[in-house]
């Protein structure tokens, strides 16, 4: 107590210092935190918010004090994670609530946000300490969990069910976390609840990425489109990655949380357009952005009930609305330095379009990195390779075997993350191929086998 | 060579019931066809001379422990194994770990999950419901047990330790 009592006494002096080498003209000396408390659009040097309640002056946000009263929960507070977190806390969100169970490492300091004294905390503690001291004002909950297993889920649910400022169910989830178990996860709780999420993700070479936005029943789900390499039958051989070790860069992680934040403003504070799909490929500097249609063969029961609930309101919407004038706002851009509109014909209007194939083929240029991956594990594919030398009589056995074959080292000529888990277009679960298709398949790479 | 790896994916038992621990009715049923299929291959294992692991569950299934053991030079290497069941699940696989190996292997994940986004995390996809654990241990802690256990020991990261 009596050290605090020092302290206080030495920034005392250290402020009568600052005033006198800087002379304050007739200007009040405030507390710093007691300018964050109330949201003021006075523009002076000491109003945290001065530059951000501006944009209410230049006509982009009509209430901007209205980022005050919402909840966001981000799952995965890393490299993209912890980026998004301060921006929310910087545009004096309301209450952030943070999901993570892993610790600071050493390794992580080629991202941004986590200082090297950090290695070994807890990343939603280490998080929520650097947030309350940039930003006193927002409410930070962490949770240090994983939300893939049966309690944490519940917990999990039950935080955005009743974890807003008013105990009530929270505005916006946000996923950046880097595996398909979580997303997953995060999708089978925003479908079962109808709260919306964003979902984001960058590349294990670290040279692209992408964000998502789903509004269950009203846009495609996780679970719609399922990750590019279970819904193509891409070979896994062409999935090798050297050991564990995914390569990231602050940029890339930066750019995507800043897309991320930049969408998360325009849902809540109701301005622009908010992009349903919005990719980065760094290599050739390439922004798709496309509108993804649920799938109405969706496996997740949840989604589906979703839909049919969106179909209702947007039927008793178009007939209690009819006399009401649709004011529609064009957003005008100075310029367009990203091309966002480049792809706009791109668009996925049709649902019968749904497996059509210039969404996938998009998406499939987009993500594929030429990039010839060494091929560590061989030993362990001949392992697998071994198990088929015996033989199988079901004819079900039979297509599993067929797909393990595949396994056996041949040339991969690119690499296709299923970390980033782009979502593709299809209309079936894209579980099961035709027979003749396995067939034709197997033939291919027992050709493939010849060959080596 | 590793001897699990040596086993046959097609005798064992397929599972039916795409159920997951949140489905209240139906996950009984798929509870029942895992220990069926898991029971089927460590018989199969056994019958070959190629025991290399025990498992069971807490009560409600959702969460599994066991032993897992390989040789090298004659020498039995034994750890200690355990997996939640995701809520996701049988849609996204278990997550074997093996807390004991966390640290020493680049192919691991936070806590001891073993690496199996490669070599079997997309044949899991494509079999969604038929696998079950028992392919899991099969195809995924397996492989990767033949390939790091070696590896560890080279390396000198595990030592034999002689049963008490």
């Amino acid at each position: 107590m009596e050290s605090l009592e020092e302290l206080k006494n030495s920034i005392e002096s250290l402020r009568n210092l600052f005033k006198d080498l800087k002379p304050l003209d007739n200007e009040r000396v405030i507390e710093p935190s007691s300018n964050f408390t109330t949201m003021s659009d006075e523009v002076k040097d000491s109003n945290p918010y001065s530059r951000l309640m501006a944009l209410k002056r230049m006509g982009i946000v009509d209430n901007y004090e209205k980022i005050r009263d919402f909840t966001v929960a981000i799952v995965g507070i890393g490299g993209v994670g912890s980026v998004t977190a301060e921006m929310l806390t910087r545009c004096g969100i309301g209450k952030l609530l943070l999901f993570d169970y892993d610790k600071v490492e050493l390794a992580n300091m080629n991202r941004m946000f986590y200082m090297p004294h950090q290695a070994g905390i807890y990343k939603v503690d280490a998080a929520a300490k650097t947030l309350n001291f940039i930003n006193p004002t927002v409410i930070i909950k962490s949770y240090n969990m994983n939300i893939t297993t049966v309690d944490n889920f519940e917990t999990f649910q039950n935080e955005l069910l009743h974890g807003s400022l008013t105990d009530g169910r929270i505005d916006l989830v946000l996923s950046c976390v880097d595996n398909y178990e979580g997303r997953m996860t995060i999708n089978t709780a925003c479908n079962d609840l109808g709260l919306p999420w964003f979902e984001s993700g960058v590349s294990e070479n670290a040279v692209s990425g992408h964000i998502q936005f789903i509004n269950p029943g009203e846009t495609a789900c996780f679970a719609c489109a399922p990750p590019l390499i279970v819904a193509s039958s891409i070979d896994e051989n062409t999935l090798k990655k050297d050991g564990v070790c995914a390569a990231s860069l602050p940029t890339t992680m930066a750019i995507i949380a800043g897309f991320l934040v930049q969408n998360v403003l325009k849902k809540l504070l109701n301005f622009g357009e908010v992009s349903h799909y919005l990719g980065y490929n760094a290599i050739n500097d390439y922004f798709p952005r496309m509108k993804l249609q649920p799938n109405p063969q969706c496996d997740d029961r949840n989604c589906i009930r979703r839909q049919n609930e969106y179909k209702e309101k947007i039927i008793t919407k178009t007939t209690s609305e009819v006399n009401v004038p649709m004011e529609t706002k064009n957003v005008v851009h100075d310029d367009n330095i990203y091309g966002i509109e480049l792809v706009q014909d791109e668009v996925i209007t049709n649902e019968n379009d749904f497996s059509a194939g210039d969404g996938v083929k998009i998406l499939q240029e987009f993500e594929k990195q030429s990039d010839v991956m060494e091929m560590k594990e061989e030993i362990m594919n001949d392992a697998i390779d071994d198990a088929m030398e015996d033989e199988a009589d079901e004819e079900e056995s039979d297509q599993v075997v067929a797909q393990l074959s595949g396994l056996n080292p041949a040339s991969a000529s690119l690499a296709t993350s299923n970390k980033t888990s782009v979502p593709t277009a299809t209309a079936g679960n894209g579980n099961n191929t035709g027979i003749s298709d396995a067939d034709a398949d197997l033939q291919a790479r027992l050709d493939n086998l010849r060959r080596e | 060579m590793d001897d699990s790896s040596k086993k046959t994916l097609s005798s064992i038992p397929l599972l039916k019931t795409k159920a997951g621990p949140r489905d209240k009715d139906l996950w009984p049923q798929r509870l029942k066809e895992e220990y069926q299929a898991l029971i089927q291959y460590v018989q199969n294992n056994k019958d070959a001379d190629n025991d290399w692991f025990r498992l069971e569950s807490n009560s409600d299934g959702t969460r599994w422990f066991g032993k897992c053991w390989t040789y090298h030079n004659q020498m039995k290497y034994e750890f200690d194994v355990e997996f939640d069941i995701p809520i996701t699940f049988p849609v996204t696989s278990p997550e074997i770990a093996i807390p004991e190996l966390d640290g020493k292997t680049a192919k691991m994940y936070r806590g001891g999950k073993i690496c199996l986004s490669d070599h079997f995390k997309p044949l899991w996809a494509k079999n969604v419901p038929k696998f079950g654990i028992a392919h899991a241990m099969a195809l995924g802690l397996g492989p990767w047990l033949a390939v790091e256990v070696p590896d560890l020991i080279e390396k000198k990261l595990i030592k034999y330790k002689e049963k008490a």
